[in-house]
């Protein structure tokens, strides 16, 4: 599904401020693989999802996605296949726009009924009011009402919802439930893992919460330095507590891992 | 009394004209959140172009073709900026200087140009007959609220949503697999195709065209702008629509008073203009730095006590 060879980036090359950013990394995901990833602070985690939604372009390697060479396709070319969450909430989503309108411009991703001078129809409106009852917040009532009236956790919902509602081949998710309170959390990983489950949808997931990263989905990545250190799934996976997971990153780095958000979480 | 009805019915068909003006810093300015400082270059290139091509005897030829030029001169804004990594103000200051020489060359290299007895979309209506007294007053309605209800389907439209997310939030246009690049382009040449049509309109009402025309075009359409938004109100793109109808007509109204009363000399308005628009801009940063005094006030009063 998605085939990442040896790709590298540099910000600021030649610059007192020059970070090497990811550094030959190598990935391979199966189809209906669901990997988390977990590091240090500035270990490549969200460049990694950057790079593989077209935010920049690297400097050596290759993408592909199904088959398909993606390294120079910029990034809105690319989402017609990629959905994608930010932590921040309010990213996702255009607040003075009514939820309706958000949807429908989610909705472009689609290959039918996508005519630039065409409207919103009324059957567009059915499937939206549907797909949103699956949320569970009433938002099918509040079609009409602007975005930015909706909370934080109702946001990341609604992103959610319109990052699948044309099925991506490939769901990036950069901390996307870090900004919200512990109960919104749990609903919106809760609704994340319904989603992907049911279509079946291959998902790269950014995370500083250990525990999470080794109970959701199928594998568990390590970065550290801009390359993946360790990567476990299967068996192997299966019985790893956190205490596992830290004991085999400091075999692999010769490092403790440091993430202040880890230490600071449960 | 009949003088005050002349001054009501020039108020109003002015009004109609320039709120074309105001729709077009609706899109740009409100919508796209670009400040689009050709405006006032569009605007004259629309008269000249109308004029030039009215004088040649296609008075409704002579619209169209204004709004295309309109629409190439907010193509090249948008391609400096979106393409070329100018910085959004300036693009349409360069853009607007290149016009000046454009817009000479439009009028045959003379800096204003007249309609002799050549007849211009206005005479063509009312030797029909239809509208009597008022045709002016009805053609230049008519246009206007053409082109609102135009623009307000086109909001409705996939491509309309688009540019609409593009002013909101970028990053979620690209994740709906639309280019900003091209949504900004889009919304600068219906902008701009707006604004010369504004110019192409007045230019035949008023039988003639001059570089002068255009100066502080861009913050008397913010004026309209802020004072229809102050009345009609904010939510709904419909409503933003009217809003600059409404905002432009009083705007115009305004005008007249001034103009008749003297209540201050007419040639003041422009500055009134300016502090009226750069006030209302500011309303929001002087709201909250006097609510910021008067924290700290509060603050200094319960440390001495």
């Amino acid at each position: 599904m998605l085939n990442i060879k040896d790709i590298s980036k540099t910000f600021n090359p030649g610059t007192v401020n020059e970070k090497t950013a990811l550094s030959h990394l190598s990935l391979h995901l199966e189809p209906g693989d669901f990997a988390s990833i977990i590091g240090s602070n500035g270990a490549g985690k969200s460049t990694l999802l950057n790079a593989v939604a077209g935010s920049f372009y690297v400097d050596s390697g290759s993408i592909a996605l199904d088959g398909r060479d993606i390294t120079f396709l910029p990034d809105h070319r690319r989402s017609v296949v990629i959905g994608r969450l930010f932590q921040d909430p309010l990213r996702g989503t255009a607040p003075s726009m009514t939820i309706e309108e958000n949807l429908a411009l989610a909705y472009l991703r689609s290959s039918e009924g996508t005519a630039p001078f065409s409207r919103i129809r009324k059957k567009d409106k059915e499937f939206f009011a549907e797909k949103l009852k699956l949320l569970g917040m009433g938002l099918e009532d509040r079609m009409r009402q602007p975005v930015g009236l909706l909370s934080g956790g109702q946001r990341q919902a609604l992103t959610l919802l319109m990052a699948t509602l044309v099925t991506p081949k490939l769901l990036l998710l950069d901390e996307h439930t870090a900004a919200l309170d512990p109960g919104t959390a749990e609903k919106v990983l809760e609704l994340t893992r319904t989603i992907v489950a049911e279509n079946r949808i291959t998902c790269l997931m950014v995370t500083h919460n250990m525990k999470q990263a080794l109970e959701l989905g199928s594998r568990t990545l390590m970065m550290a330095e801009g390359s993946i250190v360790l990567d476990v799934s299967g068996g192997e996976r299966a019985g790893m507590t956190v205490d596992d997971l830290l004991r085999r990153f400091k075999a692999g780095t010769g490092k403790d891992l440091d993430n202040d958000r880890i230490l600071l979480s449960d | 009394m009949g003088s005050i009805l002349l001054i009501s019915q020039t108020a109003l068909e002015l009004g109609f004209q320039y709120a074309l003006v105001a729709m077009a810093l609706f899109l740009s300015y409100r919508i796209l959140d670009i400040a689009d400082l050709t405006t006032d270059g569009s605007f004259v290139l629309g008269a000249a172009v109308s004029v030039t091509v009215t004088a040649a005897g296609h008075p409704v030829l002579a619209l169209p073709a204004a709004m295309l030029a309109g629409a190439c001169a907010g193509f090249v804004t948008a391609f400096l900026q979106t393409r070329m990594g100018v910085p959004s103000i300036l693009a349409g200051i360069i853009t607007n200087t290149g016009l000046y020489t454009v817009n000479l060359m439009a009028m045959g290299w003379k800096s204003s140009a007249s309609l002799m007895r050549t007849d211009t979309v206005f005479t063509l209506l009312r030797d029909t007959g239809v509208g009597g007294d008022w045709y002016e007053l009805l053609l230049s309605a008519a246009v206007t609220i053409l082109a609102g209800v135009l623009l307000y389907l086109f909001l409705g439209t996939r491509l309309g949503l688009s540019v609409r997310a593009t002013g909101d939030n970028r990053d979620m246009v690209r994740a709906s697999s639309v280019n900003p690049t091209f949504t900004v382009t889009v919304g600068l040449c219906f902008a701009n195709a707006l604004t010369a049509l504004s110019g192409g309109v007045v230019g035949q009402y008023q039988r003639t065209v001059d570089m002068g025309s255009g100066t502080g075009i861009v913050v008397i359409g913010l004026a309209c702008l802020i004072i229809g938004e102050t009345v009609v109100g904010r939510r709904g793109m419909g409503r933003g629509v009217i809003a600059v109808v409404v905002g432009s007509v009083i705007y115009r109204f305004i005008y007249a008073i001034v103009f008749y009363t003297k209540v201050v000399p007419v040639d003041c308005l422009k500055l009134l203009t300016a502090a009226v628009v750069a006030l209302a801009i500011a309303a929001p940063t002087l709201k909250a730095g006097a609510g910021f005094q008067k924290r700290k006030l509060a603050a200094g009063r319960k440390g001495e006590g």
